[in-house]
């Protein structure tokens, strides 16, 4: 970027209402959320409803690349059970005596087996030819499938409390009164937006979603673009499972269950186009937070069941698909 | 032979517009049309693209509504509800743009919205026989029961137009009706076309083919800036009239002053190179400086060896670039060695119609826009700057996409894009098709200028007239070969036609 200052910029502001509108709902519900309960502002409770939603969050930038390269990763609650699992039978395993070092190790760990999964479902639907839909619909399967087995059906707890209480502050921690999920959310988010807003590889994962022949008629490889958008989504798994595994310090066949339905909501309510070709990361995280934050509303009210959350959320994603056709550009 | 078609002058018209004017927003795109179209006439409307024929027509179709003015049928006036309205009222419009549903059989497509019922459900059998038999007229002898997406872009064409024939019309409007089809094709077009003056039907004829509205329209009018221009009869208008009543200023020549021959080493060539689609092995060579044209009917497989050569689809065969062998196996890897193919398919390979223009400028040289990973949007905006100036690409707003933009611009856009690679040799497919004759000038001109400054150029095109017009030699393909080659002075129509179709004296 050397020449910024001297920039002939000629895309004149536009008041893009299809960028803002995840962010005015998501202030609009703010101030529903006090009206509904004054502690829903309080700095504890929105503190807690972030570092709540950045598991969702961290995986729905991952799917923001993904979808806007025109893909579909069904499989990323199963991935995040499946790695998680893994994850804490290396921690049994002991193979480093230091704490420190034996977090590390598992965390380096889980970021390979999340990329390798990505890799996976990445090239059966590049080089296999599938839609994305089927190849991680059945990877959702196997992914769930063996962190059952490797559970024998039951759960996976951290056995060793001195490595639980080491690694508990990722989770619980907080720096300048701000939780540590935040952060890593913050991170995720900053770098799913500088991949897909800054570099040419974002600029080719567009290009691949809005019209794959263009692409490949420019030169882009368009398999190699698909296939890397499924490595960082799995990374993306990777990260929300490093941060997950300290909450509870447990794996069972049901972690990680609907993640992937909600990873998908909180893109699409965040204004990333389903059919690829437009993602907008700041959208996702304002589409995770909402649904965080409509749960906790829930929580906090008397009068709406917390047991409807399903159907609010539900109905938050067809009036986000119906807005944003009613926004969008064109006839 | 235009005369004796002429009806008396008394009877009402048809078809007639009065003061029929088109408004999107502020912006009016069509002002004060009063027209009229007689029965046993084919009335030609031309004027570059952005002139208001498709609206004109659109209004006439019952696609839009008129802002103001009356349309009169049969001297009565009426408001059309929409296309099917219009259909009923015996107005029916032939698409430019194909607009059948690629998975459904032709008749399917063709009885979309007003299919025959039998006792039990549909009678696809009745169906197919309308539909076979009406395609039969048109001589397109095609399984009608087949998927739409199996036939060729001509024979898709010629099933467009069955449908809007299947009933007795009044009126019928052909928005550039040969846009996609071969000479013989045509040839039956046009034959049908003279049997539905005959039959009394009012024919609106739109097209950017000059020669062809001169052969086949009894009355010109000129559309220019969404007002009318002109209307004359056909016979007193030489198409080069009609491109200046079109432009409104002198269009000196369309063709650039034509630079000598090359002669010498060939640049890049290719040898016994064989793709899945072709007959036999092409061979062909290309100097620096050259334009070698690509003849051929639609369907002779000449897309499809050019896009083989750079690794769009499968081939196999010898490639040599200046002097040294060569393999592509990717299109990447064809442009960095500097040959660049730029496909007739602007709308759904060539742009992305839903970015904007920068984006689409740079999509293919992006590695030179890009620092440490980091795309320089600067750069990227000077890049747009220096194309649209050097191009002549006509925006007043540059960060609009690049769908918003009339078929020439596209177009200079494309060929902006690939430029930007800097190449060799540079293969550019159909490169007029949808523009209009203002900007096809610019685009013969900067295709020479690419000769000039020593670059080879391949032109592959199904306009004969800027084949002859623009190249030093032309290869002439058939079924998937190479089968002639023709310079100089044996550059005519009649010759590459003869070569194309394998019929001698087939371009009467």
């Amino acid at each position: 970027m050397s020449a910024t200052t001297q920039a002939p910029e000629p895309a004149k502001f536009r008041l893009d209402l299809g960028a803002l509108a995840p962010f005015m709902a998501l202030a609009v519900l703010m101030v529903a959320g006090y009206f509904v309960n004054t502690r829903f502002l309080d700095a504890d409770n929105l503190s807690n409803v972030a570092a709540r939603s950045a598991f969702i969050a961290t995986i729905a930038v991952g799917q923001t690349l993904v979808i806007t390269a025109g893909g579909l990763d069904l499989s990323v609650g199963s991935m995040a059970a499946f790695v998680s699992g893994v994850t804490i039978l290396f921690l049994n395993s002991g193979a480093f005596a230091d704490p420190t070092v034996m977090i590390g190790a598992a965390m380096v760990l889980a970021l390979g087996l999340g990329s390798l999964c990505g890799l996976v479902n990445g090239l059966t639907t590049t080089l296999g030819g599938i839609e994305p839909f089927i190849v991680t619909l059945g990877t959702m399967g196997i992914f769930r499938s063996l962190t059952t087995w490797i559970a024998q059906g039951g759960s996976i707890v951290i056995k060793s409390p001195d490595l639980r209480a080491d690694y508990r502050p990722v989770y619980f921690g907080a720096w300048l009164g701000v939780p540590i999920p935040v952060y890593v959310l913050l991170a995720v988010t900053l770098a799913g937006a500088f991949i897909l807003y800054r570099t040419a590889y974002g600029r080719h994962v567009m290009a691949v979603g809005s019209n794959e022949e263009v692409a490949r008629y420019s030169g882009v490889n368009v398999s190699r673009v698909r296939t890397l958008t499924y490595v960082l989504q799995g990374l993306c798994v990777a990260t929300a499972v490093i941060i997950y595994i300290p909450r509870l310090g447990s794996t069972t066949s049901t972690t990680g269950l609907l993640w992937e339905l909600n990873a998908i909501t909180a893109v699409v309510v965040g204004g990333t186009r389903l059919k690829g070709g437009v993602g907008r990361v700041f959208g996702t995280l304002a589409g995770a937070l909402i649904l965080e934050a409509i749960g906790n509303i829930m929580v906090l009210s008397n009068f709406v069941s917390e047991y409807l959350i399903g159907a609010v959320q539900g109905a938050i994603i067809v009036i986000a698909m119906l807005a944003q056709r009613g926004l969008s550009r064109g006839r | 032979m235009d005369r004796e078609s002429a009806p008396p002058e008394e009877k009402a018209p048809t078809l007639a517009t009065v003061g029929v004017a088109k408004a999107f927003g502020p912006v009016e795109v069509l002002s004060d049309i009063s027209l009229e179209f007689r029965a046993g006439q084919v009335h030609a409307i031309v004027g570059e693209n952005g002139a208001g024929k498709s609206t004109l027509m659109k209004i006439l179709s019952g696609h839009e509504r008129p802002t103001r003015g009356q349309i009169l049928l049969g001297g009565a006036p009426v408001a059309f509800a929409g296309p099917n309205d219009a259909e009923r009222h015996g107005v029916a419009l032939v698409h430019q743009e194909l607009q059948l549903a690629p998975h459904l059989s032709v008749a399917q497509n063709m009885f979309l919205g007003r299919e025959l019922r039998g006792r039990f459900g549909l009678d696809d059998r009745a169906m197919n026989a309308r539909a076979a038999a009406a395609m039969g007229r048109l001589g397109a002898h095609v399984d009608v029961s087949a998927p739409v997406h199996r036939l060729s872009v001509a024979q898709r064409q010629m099933a467009q137009i069955a449908r809007a024939l299947d009933a007795p019309r009044k009126v019928v409007i052909f928005d550039e009706p040969t846009a996609s089809l071969t000479p013989v094709e045509a040839g039956a077009l046009m034959a049908l076309i003279a049997a539905l003056k005959q039959g009394g039907v009012a024919v609106l004829y739109i097209s950017h083919r000059l020669e062809e509205v001169k052969a086949v329209a009894d009355i010109v009018t000129v559309l220019r800036d969404g007002r009318w221009a002109a209307t004359r009869p056909a016979a007193e208008l030489r198409p080069v009239d009609m491109a200046r009543l079109m432009v409104g200023r002198e269009l000196s020549q369309l063709y650039p002053a034509r630079a000598a021959a090359p002669t010498g080493e060939a640049r890049f060539s290719a040898k016994d190179f064989t793709t899945d689609e072709q007959a036999a092995p092409a061979s062909l060579a290309l100097r620096p400086g050259e334009i070698l044209g690509i003849a051929g009917l639609v369907g002779a497989g000449r897309t499809e060896l050019f896009e083989a050569i750079v690794a769009l689809r499968k081939g196999e065969g010898a490639l040599t670039l200046e002097g040294a062998p060569v393999r592509f196996a990717t299109p990447r890897a064809a442009m960095d060695e500097g040959v660049v193919y730029l496909t007739e398919d602007r709308k759904t390979k060539g742009l992305l119609l839903g970015k904007p223009l920068a984006q689409n400028l740079t999509l293919a040289a992006l590695g030179k826009f890009t620092r440490r990973l980091v795309v320089d949007r600067a750069a990227e905006a000077k890049a747009l700057e220096d194309a649209t100036r050097r191009f002549d690409i006509r925006v007043r707003d540059p960060s609009i996409d690049a769908g918003q933009m009339s078929g020439g611009n596209q177009q200079k856009l494309l060929i902006a894009k690939m430029t930007l690679l800097d190449p060799k040799v540079i293969v550019i497919d159909e490169p007029t098709r949808g523009v209009d004759v203002g900007a096809k000038q610019q685009i013969y001109k900067f295709l020479a200028d690419f000769a000039a400054q020593g670059k080879s150029v391949v032109v592959i095109s199904s306009e004969m007239g800027e084949l002859i017009g623009l190249c030093h030699r032309i290869l002439v393909m058939r079924a998937g070969k190479i089968v002639g080659e023709v310079a100089g002075e044996d550059m005519t129509e009649q010759k590459i036609v003869e070569l194309a179709t394998g019929v001698a004296g087939a371009a009467a």
